[in-house]
C-alpha cells in the first residue's frame, strides 16, 4: 500500500471525518490519496484559515482537528494556528508535506525547516525519516494531541517517502514511555482540598479552559452547587459554569466583572481548576489575591506553582478530580451558613457595580447592545466565535454562555483573524447548531478569504462585524495610556463589506439601526448559506471595566 | 516517568516555601532521553524559550542504544529548578530526570589546558600538574598540554594555579555525574 493511502487509513481509524487543507507540490501524493480515500476534505483558501478551522472544529466538538499543508510557505502559514493551538491547548494534528529527502538541507524549492520553525510551539512533532514510520507516527500524533493537556502535534512527511510502498498494519497500541499524563489526582491531596474548602470563609472557584477540555462542566457545576461556592471563569472557561446563575460572578481578569475580581482579591481560598494564572487574570502578580491560599487542579504539572505558588497542588484531569472532590466534600458536611457574610459582600459588589453601559439616545448601535441583540436573536443558543479585540471582550461580557464549547475564541495568543475560519470549522463539526461569529472590522480581513470556502461548501456561518472603523482595542489603549495620540488605528470605510460578501458568493447585509437590530439579525440568521453582516456601531466606545495592565484588581477603572 | 509524581501532602508553610524556590546551589540534572534526531534541539530550545540558562551540557550514549543521557548543570540561584524539571518532563522524548543530590553523586569533568612554558617554568608547572594528578599529554618548545580530570572545583583550582604561567587555551567537557550506591542514576 502507498504510504499516503496508509495515512488515510490511519485518519479513518482515528475517527477523523474532515480535513481542512490546501495542496501543493510536496503533498501531491497525499492529495492523490484523498481521491476515493473516504475522508472529507475541505479546500481552504489560505493554510492559516485551514489551521484555525481545525481549531474551531476541535473546540466545538472536543475531537481532534486536522489540517494539511504543503512544504515551505504552506507550512509557514500554519505557524500562527500552531502557536494559537499551543497557547489555548487545542487538540489539532497538522500534517505537512516536505521536499524530497535528497533535497533536504539544500534550500530546495519550497523547502523550509518546518520541524525547526514550529518546534517551540508544538506539543510534539514527528519528522518522518522512513516511510514505514508513518502509520505509527500518525497514531502517536493523535494520541499526544488529545490526551493530557491537549495541544498541536505536527507530522512532516517528505514527498518521496509519502509515495513509497509500505506494509500497512493497523496500529492499535501506542506506547510512549516518556509520555504518561496523570489523570487521577492524588487522593490525599483531594481530601485536603475538600477540608480546606469546607473550612474557607471566603472561597472562590476560578475555572479555566481546562474544565472545557476535560469535559468537566457538569462535575464543576455539581461541586460548586453542592455548597454555595461563588464561581468565576476565565475567558477560555466561559460556559464551563452555565450563565446566568445565582452563583455566577461573571468572567474575571482584565475586562472581568468587579464582583469576580474583588472576590478574588478578598478571597481566603481560591480553587483554580484548569486555569493557569495568566497575566490577564492576575494583573500585578505581587498583589494578586493577597489573602488567599490556593488549591490548583491541573493536568499539566508544570502549570502548578508556575506563576502563583499552590498550597494544595493536584495533578490530574479536572473531570476525575472534581468528581472525587465532590464525594470528599459531601462526606464532610460543611455548613453553608458560614458563607452568608461572604455572599452579602459579593451581593454588595454586584449591586453597586453591575456590568452596564450607557445606551445611545438615538438609533445608534452601541457595541454592547449589539452583543445583547445577538443573544436575543439566537436565544442564547448559538455557538459564538470571535476575533481578538474590543468585540471579543464585549462578547465575553454580554453573551451568557449556558454550556461549554459554545464560546470559541483565541485567548492566549490573541490571534486576529481567528473568528471566521474557526466558525467555519465549528459549523462543519456541529452542523445542526447555529454558528455565529462576532468579528472585528480589523480582524475579519485577516482571514476573510475563507468566505469563499464557506460559499463553495455551503457552510452557513453568520458573521456579524462589529464595525467601528478602528483597530478598536489599540485605539482604546492609545486614548487611555498614550494621551489620545492615535497612531495608525483607523481603518475607515474600507472595504465595503457588503460587496465583499457578494464577491465571495455569500450574502452581504448592513445594519445601522438599533431599534430593528434584533429583527434584522434574525433575518440574517434565517438567510441560507454564509452571511456577512456589516453592523455599524459607535466608533469610540471603550471596553470597561478594566484593570490597567500590570495593576492589581483593586485599581479597576470604568 | 512522564511527569514528576505528586508528593505527599505537606503543610501549607512547607508548600509555600517549596514553590518557586531558588535553591541557591548548582544542580546536576541527569536526563535520559530517547536517542532520536532533534532531541537535543528540543531541550536547548526549551531552555532558551523559558529563559533558563544552561551552565554545562554533555550528551553521550548509555548502555541501551535507543537511549542517550544528557547531563546538564543549572544554577538554582537563578532558576526555580522545580519549574525547569517540570518543563523538561513535558518533552515527549524525555524519559527520566534525576536532580542528583551532591552528597550521593560522583561527578567528573575532563579539562585540557594549554599553558605557555619555557624551559625554566616547565619544571614548576609539571610539579603542579602532578599534585593535581594531571597528565602532561603534549610538550612543545613553548607550551605544554595538561589533562586534568576531577570535580569542577578541582579543575577550577588547577586553572587558577596555571593561569599565571600564561594560559593559552582551555577546554572543558562539562560535568558528567552518576549516583552512588546500587540504584540507577
Amino acid at each position: 500500500m502507498r504510504a499516503v493511502d496508509a495515512v488515510m487509513e490511519c485518519l479513518k481509524a482515528e475517527g477523523v471525518d474532515v480535513v481542512f487543507g490546501l495542496p501543493g507540490g510536496a503533498n501531491l501524493p497525499t492529495y492523490d490519496a484523498f481521491v476515493g480515500g473516504g475522508i472529507r476534505h475541505i479546500l481552504v483558501r489560505h493554510e492559516a484559515g485551514g489551521g484555525h478551522a481545525a481549531e474551531g472544529y476541535a473546540k466545538a466538538t472536543g475531537r481532534v482537528g486536522v489540517a494539511f499543508a504543503t512544504s515551505g510557505p504552506g507550512a509557514t502559514n500554519l505557524v500562527t494556528p500552531i502557536c494559537d493551538a499551543m497557547m489555548d491547548s487545542v487538540p489539532v494534528v497538522f500534517i505537512t508535506g516536505q521536499v524530497r529527502t535528497e533535497l533536504l538541507g539544500t534550500d530546495g524549492f519550497q523547502e523550509a525547516d518546518t520541524i525547526g520553525i514550529t518546534m517551540p510551539a508544538v506539543k510534539h512533532s514527528f519528522m518522518i525519516q522512513h516511510p514505514q514510520e508513518i502509520p505509527r507516527a500518525i497514531h502517536e500524533a493523535f494520541h499526544i494531541a488529545r490526551t493530557g493537556r491537549p495541544g498541536p502535534v505536527l507530522v512532516d512527511i517528505p514527498q518521496d517517502l509519502s509515495r513509497a510502498d509500505i506494509v500497512y498494519e493497523p496500529v492499535t497500541d501506542v506506547r510512549l514511555p516518556g509520555y504518561q499524563p496523570r489523570v487521577e489526582g492524588n487522593q490525599k491531596q483531594i481530601r485536603q482540598a475538600a477540608k480546606a474548602m469546607a473550612a474557607a470563609q471566603r472561597p472562590v472557584i476560578y475555572a479555566g479552559g481546562g474544565v472545557v477540555n476535560a469535559n468537566a462542566a457538569e462535575e464543576l457545576t455539581e461541586f460548586a452547587t453542592c455548597d454555595r461556592f461563588p464561581v468565576t471563569c476565565t475567558l477560555m472557561g466561559l460556559g464551563a459554569f452555565g450563565a446566568p446563575h445565582e452563583q455566577w460572578l461573571g468572567m474575571l481578569g482584565m475586562h472581568g466583572t468587579r464582583a469576580a475580581n474583588y472576590a478574588m482579591d478578598e478571597a481566603d481560598l481560591i480553587c483554580a481548576v484548569g486555569a493557569r494564572f495568566d497575566d490577564r487574570i492576575t494583573g500585578k502578580l505581587s498583589e494578586f489575591a493577597p489573602r488567599a491560599k490556593f488549591i490548583h487542579i491541573d493536568v499539566d504539572p508544570a502549570e502548578i506553582s508556575k506563576n502563583v505558588p499552590a498550597h494544595i497542588p493536584i495533578v490530574g484531569d479536572a473531570k476525575h478530580v472534581l468528581a472525587k472532590l465532590l464525594i470528599e466534600y459531601r462526606a464532610i458536611g460543611a455548613d453553608p451558613a458560614r458563607l452568608e457574610a461572604w455572599w452579602n459582600r459579593i451581593e454588595g459588589w454586584r449591586e453597586k457595580y453591575p456590568l452596564t453601559f450607557e445606551d445611545s439616545a438615538d438609533n445608534e448601535i452601541k457595541p454592547q447592545y449589539m452583543v445583547r441583540a445577538l443573544y436575543e436573536a439566537t436565544g442564547g443558543e448559538a455557538i459564538v466565535t470571535s476575533d481578538v479585540g474590543q468585540h471579543q471582550m464585549w462578547t465575553a461580557q454580554y453573551y451568557d454562555f449556558p454550556e461549554p464549547r459554545r464560546w470559541i475564541n483565541s485567548g492566549g495568543l490573541g490571534t486576529m483573524g481567528f473568528g471566521l475560519p474557526a466558525a467555519m470549522g465549528a459549523a462543519v463539526g456541529v452542523p445542526d447548531r447555529l454558528v455565529c461569529c462576532i468579528a472585528g472590522d480589523g480582524s475579519v480581513q485577516m482571514n476573510a478569504q475563507e468566505l469563499a470556502t464557506c460559499a463553495q461548501n455551503n457552510i452557513p456561518i453568520k458573521v456579524f462585524i462589529m464595525n467601528n472603523g478602528y483597530l478598536g482595542m489599540v485605539r482604546q489603549w492609545q486614548e487611555l495610556f498614550w494621551d489620545g495620540r492615535y497612531s495608525h488605528v483607523e481603518t475607515g470605510e474600507f472595504p465595503d463589506f457588503v460587496k465583499l460578501a457578494e464577491a465571495y458568493g455569500a450574502t452581504g447585509m448592513r445594519f445601522e439601526d438599533k431599534t430593528t437590530l434584533v429583527e434584522d439579525m434574525k433575518r440574517a440568521i434565517a438567510t441560507e448559506g454564509p452571511v456577512l453582516v456589516d453592523v455599524r456601531v459607535t466608533r469610540e466606545e471603550n471596553t470597561y471595566p478594566m484593570i490597567p495592565a500590570g495593576q492589581p484588581a483593586r485599581e479597576m477603572v470604568g | 516517568m512522564g511527569e514528576p509524581a505528586t508528593k505527599e501532602p505537606l503543610s501549607l508553610q512547607e508548600l509555600e516555601a517549596a514553590a518557586g524556590l531558588r535553591t541557591g546551589r548548582k544542580h546536576v540534572l541527569s536526563i535520559l532521553v530517547e536517542n532520536k534526531s532533534g532531541v537535543l534541539t528540543r531541550i536547548a530550545g526549551l531552555f532558551a524559550r523559558r529563559g533558563f540558562n544552561i551552565d554545562t551540557l554533555t550528551v553521550g550514549p548509555t548502555d541501551d542504544e535507543h537511549i542517550s543521557r544528557v547531563t546538564l548543570t543549572v544554577d538554582g540561584a537563578l532558576h526555580p529548578i522545580d519549574q525547569v524539571t517540570k518543563q523538561l518532563h513535558k518533552l515527549i522524548n524525555v524519559l527520566k530526570i534525576r536532580d542528583l543530590e551532591p552528597a550521593d553523586t560522583v561527578s567528573r569533568e575532563l579539562a585540557l589546558f594549554k599553558v605557555s612554558a619555557d624551559g625554566v617554568q616547565r619544571g614548576e608547572l609539571m610539579q603542579i600538574a602532578e599534585i593535581f594528578r594531571g597528565k602532561v599529554v603534549d610538550v612543545t618548545k613553548r607550551a605544554v598540554i595538561i589533562e586534568v580530570t576531577g570535580t569542577t572545583d578541582k579543575i577550577e583550582a588547577f586553572e587558577s594555579m596555571v593561569r599565571p604561567f600564561g594560559l593559552i587555551e582551555m577546554m572543558r567537557t562539562g560535568e558528567i555525574a552518576i549516583s552512588r550506591g546500587r540504584s540507577e542514576t
